[in-house]
């Protein structure tokens, strides 16, 4: 019993990290319809700096923090100075964004070497929870409350903010958006940075689980793509379902059918693409 | 005239070079061979059809894995393996041409990259069958009609032939009524469709063929080093075929030869002086998007053009 | 009596907002038919709809009797159905000729020939030019489309859909951006497709292509509000209210 308790809180978990990766690759796709590549990269490179990060500040938070904000303005300048040349060229940006990330892997391998390095736990979340006769994993409740956290920050931004309505408008019909005087570039470069921030943020929170590896960008990447393709693009709802379908499928696949786990993790893809080619919650399809 | 001309020029250089080069060389351009034919099954995709691919390096993979597979646990001879790993890589498209067309540009793009990572994922990790990280070794070339093709100068006699039987397929192929239906689609799909051709049909069809030529060049691949591994599955190695086509121009036949062999001819280059072709692959990627979108071939064509206007 | 063109309360709606408001019509096989109506009122929203283009939200789509609103444009094509658009969507890196070879191709059975040699089917190049003669263009066949003028190009979109030899032709108006000239070229070029060809034009400007209409429908908001003889609409009062605050 205690197996399956580990194994949906580490599915939760897990779920919690692809929602920080998904949710900025479908904002990003959705406003801009660029498919980042760099994405998984940007995760990586998150974790990276948090490691780096963790030896001056050994507080996991203030790394993720500080580690996301760096991320941010990698991302911030990626956009503003390469992918804007490219604008209308949709195919260019993609590859050029393919680029970017096998650059920032080599050079991860090269600052950080090619062995996997573990991020250690935040002391105050070493003990596990004991409730009710079972032992959870606190830093992985914590990493589900970071998600759900900012899950609800990112739809009260989306539903609340002028920012947040100006980036639906530009979701729902850029041509209109433009029309009524919306600043498309500046908000081009936010909205790029935010996806970049929460991957950041997201790669060195889910360091204590996966650890800073050479190999983590070509991992999440395919995750991310898998999620977006299920959930709908530039849907949060679908980047908030999709990473949790996904996160049970891994975890459990892993853990019961290690092969093929892999297999496994399209399956729902495929079926929701074969029926409904805009996933669960899109609103037009890739 | 001037096409025949170069066609026949290269044709002696290729036919003689093992006379003037040594075995090195000979491995190189038998490398560049198998590239070429790789890349120009992803342009038959990306070039002609408007398909943006960034998952063919999974069809040069599951045909040697099968192929590599079928001799280590049923020692089937390569008259049997070959045709079997080529219809079930085929078929194997047929399968994600379908799923991937279920969406078009990006999507397409997406899908094509999630399943062949999903590939490459599952060679490292099916342990049982693939031995992952390990790869499989102890893997032989074949003998038609009784010739060892173990030498350098056999296998790359071999590989041209391979080679040079494909780009010709593959010219008929562009040049046919299909053809030429497919490259409507790739620029008015719409129209297409108005005018009576069946677009979904016709970018499944020539899915499927484009990853047929992807297994040929698999089994030339695993033919080659006699090995196989994860890796030759991997997102860089479809981003190398990519980049040639991209290189060379895409939508031309020769493109795919000219990217080839520069992407071919810097990984080598590199790998002797430094490690870091990955890093390398990404700037090259970068360069040529930003400055030269249109590719070489298209490029060198213009200048040429221009260059003859002028004399004139 | 089997319309050629039947539509029978149709209706699309994008996001909230209905394009097509429940809009019937009967188009008798071998007309000419006018649809005219202020820019907005759906004119090119029907015409998808009857190509296929878009699906509609509800009501059919028959063609000489057959349900065709479940049909994919394609399908469609091979039904009868043939049509110009608005902006030009010609095949610009290639001569004139190909494009209509790329027409003619849509219904021929040698569109799957994939090895062949598309320049080895001579009857496809003759009869290309053949189409282009009709319309005036085979001395230009040889030239890329990106190097003809727009007035040419407008021609070459009403050759390709000649090409298909068409039961239902729908012309989505064909005279916008012409000269005086080629308003008059393009006006006897429809004048003399052929009685077999049933012919639906869109038009927004009504001076020029009222002459050759037999009978107009008016659209507006996506409702029908007028339709009859040419008379009969000139003179309803309803129509010049649609257009009087144009």
């Amino acid at each position: 019993m205690q197996f399956w308790v580990i194994q949906t809180l580490n599915s939760l978990a897990l779920g919690g990290l692809l929602f920080l990766l998904s949710s900025g690759f479908s904002l990003i796709f959705g406003l801009m319809r660029i498919a980042n590549l760099t994405h998984g990269a940007l995760f990586m490179l998150g974790a990276y700096l948090g490691v780096s990060i963790l030896r001056f500040v050994p507080n996991l938070w203030i790394a993720a923090l500080l580690g996301g904000l760096a991320v941010a303005v990698f991302g911030g300048l990626l956009e503003r100075f390469l992918l804007r040349k490219l604008a209308g060229n949709v195919l260019g940006q993609v590859l050029v964004t393919l680029g970017i990330a096998f650059i920032i892997a080599d050079a991860c391998l090269v600052i950080w070497g090619g062995d996997p390095i573990p991020v250690p736990t935040p002391q105050a979340l070493q003990q596990p929870l004991r409730l009710w006769g079972f032992a959870f994993p606190s830093y992985r409740l914590a990493v589900v409350g970071i998600a759900v956290a900012a899950a609800i920050g990112l739809y009260l931004l989306m539903e609340r903010t002028r920012l947040g309505a100006m980036i639906r408008a530009g979701v729902d019909d850029m041509q209109m958006a433009r029309a009524v005087g919306i600043p498309v570039s500046k908000l081009f470069t936010i909205v790029f940075c935010l996806g970049a921030a929460l991957a950041g943020a997201g790669g060195i929170l889910g360091g204590p689980m996966l650890s800073a590896y050479p190999g983590l960008d070509a991992d999440m990447l395919p995750l991310a793509l898998i999620i977006v393709m299920l959930g709908g693009v530039g849907s949060l709802i679908g980047a908030f379902v999709g990473s949790f379908i996904i996160g049970f499928i891994y975890t459990f696949g892993v853990a019961l059918l290690p092969d093929l786990a892999y297999v496994i993790l399209f399956l729902p893809m495929i079926f929701v693409i074969a029926f409904r080619p805009r996933g669960l919650f899109g609103r037009f399809a890739a | 005239m001037n096409r025949a001309a170069w066609l026949a020029v290269l044709g002696a250089a290729l036919v003689a070079l093992p006379w003037v080069a040594g075995e090195f060389y000979v491995n190189l351009t038998s490398q560049i061979l198998i590239a070429t034919v790789f890349a120009a099954s992803i342009n038959l995709l990306l070039g002609y059809g408007g398909l943006p691919t960034l998952g063919h390096a999974a069809y040069v993979g599951v045909a040697a894995y099968v192929s590599a597979l079928l001799y280590l646990k049923l020692g089937l001879a390569h008259w049997l393996s070959a045709p079997i790993a080529l219809i079930g890589t085929t078929l194997m498209a047929c399968a994600f041409g379908w799923i991937a067309l279920r969406a078009t540009g990006l999507g397409f793009l997406m899908l094509t990259l999630a399943l062949s990572q999903v590939l490459w994922g599952t060679a490292y990790r099916w342990v049982s069958m693939t031995d992952g990280d390990n790869g499989l070794r102890g893997l032989t070339r074949p003998s038609p009609f009784g010739i060892s093709l173990d030498g350098a100068t056999a296998f790359y006699y071999f590989a041209l032939a391979v080679t040079v039987a494909s780009i010709w397929l593959m010219a008929k192929f562009v040049a046919s009524p299909f053809g030429a239906a497919l490259q409507g689609t790739r620029d008015q799909p719409r129209r297409m469709s108005a005018l009576g051709h069946n677009v979904g049909l016709i970018r499944w069809l020539a899915f499927v063929y484009s990853g047929f030529w992807g297994a040929v060049a698999g089994l030339l691949f695993v033919y080659y080093h006699k090995y196989i591994h994860p890796i030759s599955l991997s997102l860089t190695n479809s981003a190398e075929g990519l980049l040639a086509v991209i290189a060379g121009g895409p939508g031309t036949l020769a493109g795919p030869i000219v990217g080839a062999t520069i992407v071919m001819l810097l990984k080598n280059y590199v790998s002797t002086y430094i490690e870091r072709w990955n890093m390398l692959l990404g700037f090259v990627f970068v360069l040529i998007i930003v400055f030269m979108p249109a590719g070489l071939v298209p490029g060198v064509r213009r200048w040429w053009a221009v260059w003859r206007a002028r004399r004139t | 009596m089997t319309f050629a063109l039947e539509i029978a309360g149709l209706h699309k709606a994008f996001g909230g907002l209905p394009a097509i408001n429940g809009v019937s019509l009967g188009v008798s096989a071998g007309e000419r038919r006018l649809i005219i109506g202020p820019n907005g009122a759906g004119k090119t929203t029907l015409f998808n709809l009857v190509t296929g283009d878009l699906a509609a939200d509800a009501g059919a789509v028959r063609l000489f009797g057959q349900e065709v609103s479940r049909l994919m444009p394609y399908q469609r094509a091979h039904l009868g159905i043939a049509r110009t658009y608005q902006i030009i969507t010609l095949f610009g890196r290639d001569t004139l000729e190909h494009n209509v070879v790329l027409s003619l191709l849509g219904l021929a059975p040698e569109r799957w020939q994939a090895f062949r040699p598309l320049a080895r089917y001579g009857h496809l190049r003759a009869e290309a030019r053949r189409v282009l003669q009709t319309v005036g263009l085979d001395q230009l066949a040889g030239r890329p489309t990106g190097e003809v003028s727009y007035g040419e190009r407008r021609r070459l979109e009403i050759a390709m859909a000649l090409a298909q030899q068409p039961k239902l032709l729908l012309l989505d108006e064909p005279f916008a951006g012409l000269s005086r000239e080629e308003r008059v070229a393009m006006k006897q070029l429809v004048g003399q497709i052929p009685r077999e060809v049933t012919v639906v034009l869109i038009e927004h400007d009504m001076d020029t292509a009222l002459d050759l209409a037999e009978r107009i429908t008016v659209l507006h908001y996506g409702s029908v509000i007028v339709e009859g003889s040419r008379a009969e609409v000139v003179a309803d009062p309803k129509t010049k209210e649609v257009y009087l605050g144009d």
